[in-house]
């Protein structure tokens, strides 16, 4: 077996080191800051050497990033960075690879390459800031729009479907699935620090408010009047508890999710759902928590890590395939494979 | 001596071919072939549309074409006869299943009802072998216990025997292949080696054939030869090149015709730590190298035309980044689907232009099925060594067509010079990643490099220090400085030489790619009848040889012979302001050396 991401760590850096002397030029209130911030702030302790760290990334707001983290980077062409990324996993193991994308960069023009890293399970982070909108090109519709959204190209509303990122990321056989948001900088990190650690292709959602052209589209989660009633924070071995005062509670009904009032006296919290992060069933569900409800009520939105199972990466099966070839058949000299082995002699 | 084999697709003439051109090489023949088939994998059995057919002409003399005309004609249905007699000498041999030509089969081929041109009188003017196959081989292989369908499989078998008998040929060389190929199954290998043997006896006892020809050994230069088709060659020359340069090799591609046998090849070469990635579109195939080469790897991808419009985006990226690539275009019949298993040069200006903003590109031509080696390795060089993405055109003809090649040897190659940078490059210790040498090539670094961890992208960016800058000034420098970057690599490739020919005569044939061998075979019965006629072969398109213009001007006419509407030959009047000539077809094949020397005779006589 070939052992990635082991390099030791010999001197100790701190969240300075990784901020260039380029100035951040998001718009002023942008949710990128935060997640430039919190990355910055966790990387230090990730155990990488900071020349092993590669930032590569697409088109959009989101791409930037890549300019403000003093790592290698590459901020590539739109939809590609996902491509470029698993060129260079396959062909480097060792380093750490990190994406970032955003909604249109990932799903809509790179959707193919988003969904295909995704399937062959390259040890690669994919962080997507999904604010539902197009900053960059200044406020069209993206593939996470709600429908009716008024945008400049829908002025009369939009008539698509969003995409549910979490059921797409599933679909495409994920090995692990996260969502978190913004304005919640400690939640962030840890979910962060999960998907480095998971090997593997971790794809995190990030909920990323556009305060230009489409602000407070996630303030139901994120702000204190309603964020406790919304959002629903999961953790592995943990019961499903949301509520104002960690009052209600996910049941399930057989295979419908229901939610309880655990003041009510029918049910208590040993009664409900215990997230498993490993069973791909319930994350499927947690997923479509997006679009279902209850009597009436629609289901709070899941935060954390949704799924994360261990299943082969492709850089790794990649290299041991290679040895295996070579262990049998031994490196061939250049000059047989430029004879081959039907030769002729004319004289 | 030109011998066409001609059947269905299902019939194993592609097999038959190379089996016979192996073993006309084994013994020393010089040649080169033409395999040509149908886009459909099956087509309807015995249709004109499902005629395959592979074309060799073989012989002791110098041979720079598949042949304009065959000498013989195996034609194993009636489709295929009809198909194929156009080409045929007069007088020439046409040899027959017969069992091809039964009512069934005259009706698919489109022969009016009643008609069989085996018992007319149109078929007068050739000397017709009418043999059973089907039948025969039913006797021969009577005690094996096989099923009639499977017996038919060897009918191509009896068919080679037949001919290596008529052109006093040895079939132990594909007695020999039969035995590897058929290792696990040998009642297929007995069946098929009976066929051949049968085939042979039938033609050295029945006496029906009264001709027989004896060619002797060719006078190639003297060395050790192997066969090739051309893109076996590339996949060899992008090893070497791996190996030279000490660079892994990485290729990322999707599956197109005429190019996925490169995908196929290179992807048994996982001993030489070769990586393929079969990506997920073209896009994410030329994207995908372009990390790889990011990382140290000497990227490759490789594709046909639609695949090239696919990628334009990517190449953009990588001239931006000023990252090695080599972008490998087979090229076929277009636009869009056109014909995807037939011949043309119809990309070359899509490889000069067909990319958004000022973004030129060396682009390199191979000529010849056994040229695709040094073509494919002198890309990989100027990539790696001009940190520069470098287009190779090829196409389908010398893609799947082969020739004797007396291959190098490992250290009669160029070596290949790669030098990765791990210390700042300036006296202040700051790295500047775009910083020049005397070539204008930037400085390489792999990331994993301590100290010198930097941004590159598609953003416009300062000079020297990469970072992004929408300054006015600075775009138009940068874009100057990618352009005098592929310019100066004029002085690291050879001076252009005459191919053959006068000096100063009054017509030069400009040929480029797989134009080569026509308008070589041309050139030498020209210069055999003694008229005022010169060949310049250009191998590098962009940028091209410093002395070409001068070279150009020595002659009266300069004729360009291109398979597409007129391509180079704009290029040439526009950066030579000469008035030179075209000769075009679009015809999904390559020249016949008559086209050619029709059109230089016409310019010798105006």
């Amino acid at each position: 077996m070939i052992e990635t991401n082991s390099n030791p760590v010999t001197e100790r850096l701190s969240s300075k080191d990784f901020a260039p002397d380029q100035d951040v030029k998001w718009c002023p209130g942008c949710g990128d800051y935060s997640i430039l911030k919190q990355v910055q702030t966790i990387f230090p302790e990730l155990g990488f050497k900071k020349e092993d760290y590669v930032f590569i990334s697409g088109i959009g707001c989101s791409s930037r990033f890549t300019y403000y983290m003093d790592t290698y980077g590459m901020h590539s062409i739109h939809g590609r960075a996902t491509a470029i990324a698993s060129g260079l996993k396959a062909s480097r193991p060792e380093l750490s690879v990190w994406v970032v994308t955003g909604d249109g960069d990932a799903l809509s023009i790179g959707g193919n390459h988003f969904i295909h890293l995704l399937r062959k399970n390259f040890d690669i982070k994919i962080l997507l800031f999904n604010n539902q909108i197009y900053g960059l090109t200044k406020g069209q519709y993206s593939p996470t729009s709600e429908t009716g959204i008024v945008t400049k190209s829908s002025p009369y509303g939009s008539i698509e479907e969003p995409f549910n990122t979490a059921e797409l990321a599933l679909g495409a056989k994920g090995s692990f699935v996260a969502r978190t948001l913004d304005r919640d900088p400690k939640h962030m990190q840890a979910v962060l620090r999960q998907a480095h650690v998971h090997k593997g292709a971790s794809f995190v959602e990030i909920y990323q408010n556009c305060p230009v052209f489409n602000d407070g589209a996630f303030f139901v989660f994120s702000e204190k009047e309603t964020k406790k009633e919304e959002a629903l924070y999961v953790e592995h071995g943990k019961p499903l508890v949301y509520g104002q005062n960690a009052d209600k509670g996910i049941k399930l009904d057989g295979f419908k999710p229901s939610i309880v009032d655990l003041n009510d006296g029918t049910s208590s919290i040993n009664d409900l759902w215990i997230h498993d992060e490993k069973d791909k069933v319930k994350a499927g569900m947690l997923a479509a928590f997006t679009d279902l409800n209850h009597n009436g009520y629609h289901l709070p939105r899941p935060f954390g890590v949704l799924y994360s199972i261990d299943r082969p990466t492709y850089e790794v099966q990649m290299a041991n395939q290679i040895e295996a070839v070579l262990k049998k058949k031994g490196k061939t000299p250049l000059n047989e494979i430029l004879s081959g082995d039907k030769t002729w002699e004319i004289a | 001596m030109v011998v066409r084999f001609s059947g269905d697709s299902g019939d194993g003439m592609q097999l038959t071919g190379m089996q016979f051109t192996d073993t006309a090489a084994f013994l020393g023949k010089d040649l080169a072939t033409f395999p040509e088939f149908p886009a459909e994998i099956r087509a309807p059995a015995g249709t004109l549309a499902g005629v395959s057919g592979f074309q060799v002409h073989f012989g002791s003399k110098d041979i720079y074409t598949p042949g304009d005309e065959y000498d013989v004609l195996v034609a194993m249905n009636a489709a295929a006869l009809k198909s194929d007699l156009k080409n045929l000498k007069k007088g020439g041999i046409i040899i027959t299943n017969t069992a091809g030509f039964d009512a069934k089969n005259l009706r698919l081929a489109e022969y009016p009802d009643g008609v069989n041109p085996l018992d007319d009188t149109s078929l007068d003017n050739y000397i017709v072998y009418k043999v059973n196959v089907t039948s025969l081989i039913k006797d021969a292989l009577s005690n094996l216990g096989l099923s009639n369908k499977e017996l038919e499989r060897s009918k191509n078998m009896f068919v080679l025997g037949m001919l290596y008998w008529i052109f006093d040929q040895s079939p132990e060389y594909t007695i020999q292949f039969i035995q590897e190929k058929f290792a696990k199954s040998p009642v297929i290998a007995d069946a098929n080696i009976k066929a051949l043997r049968a085939g042979w006896n039938y033609g050295d006892t029945t006496e029906i054939f009264n001709t027989r020809f004896k060619i002797s050994t060719s006078k190639l230069p003297a060395g050790t030869y192997r066969n090739i088709t051309g893109n076996n060659a590339a996949v060899i020359a992008l090893i070497a090149a791996a190996e030279k340069s000490g660079s892994p090799l990485f290729l990322g591609s999707y599956p197109i015709t005429p190019a996925s046998d490169i995908l196929h090849e290179l992807s048994k070469y996982k001993n030489m730590n070769v990586r393929t990635f079969q990506a997920e579109d073209e896009i994410a195939g030329i994207c995908a190298a372009i990390g790889a080469s990011y990382g140290g790897s000497l990227g490759v991808t490789t594709t046909s035309g639609p695949g090239m419009s696919l990628k334009a985006e990517a190449m953009g990226l990588a001239t931006m980044l000023e990252i090695p690539l080599v972008i490998i275009n087979i090229q076929r019949g277009g636009p869009s689907t056109g014909l995807p298993t037939k011949t043309e040069q119809s990309d070359l200006m899509q490889a000069f232009y067909g990319r958004h903003g000022e973004a030129p590109l060396p682009i390199i031509a191979a000529a010849s099925p056994a040229d695709c080696f040094e073509a494919v390795y002198e890309a990989c060089r100027i990539a790696l060594e001009h940190m520069t993405p470098v287009i190779l055109l090829s196409d389908g003809y010398i893609a799947n067509g082969s020739e004797p090649w007396k291959f190098p040897t490992g250290d009669q190659l160029q070596p290949i010079n790669v030098v990765f940078t791990d210390k700042p490059n300036s006296e202040e210790g700051i790295f500047y990643p775009y910083r020049r040498d005397e070539r204008f090539v930037r400085p390489r670094v792999k990331p994993g490099t301590p100290g010198l961890e930097h941004r590159i992208g598609g953003l416009e960016k300062a000079n020297e220090t990469g970072n992004i800058s929408y300054d006015a000034n600075n775009h138009e420098l940068m874009v100057h400085l990618r352009a005098a970057k592929i310019n100066a690599i004029a002085d690291h490739i050879p001076l252009q030489k005459l191919d053959s020919g006068n000096e100063n005569a009054k017509v030069l044939v400009l040929s480029w790619g797989s134009t080569y061998g026509s308008a070589k075979g041309a050139m030498v019965e020209l210069l055999e009848e003694g008229k005022d006629v010169a060949h310049i072969h250009l191998r590098y398109l962009n940028p091209m040889p410093r002395n070409l213009g001068e070279l150009l001007k020595n002659h009266k006419h300069v004729m360009i012979p291109e398979i597409n509407d007129g391509q180079l030959i704009r290029i040439i009047r526009d950066r030579f302001l000469i008035p030179a000539v075209g000769l075009k077809k679009i015809k999904g094949l390559p020249f016949t050396t008559g086209e050619i020397k029709t059109k230089i005779n016409e310019l010798l006589n105006s």
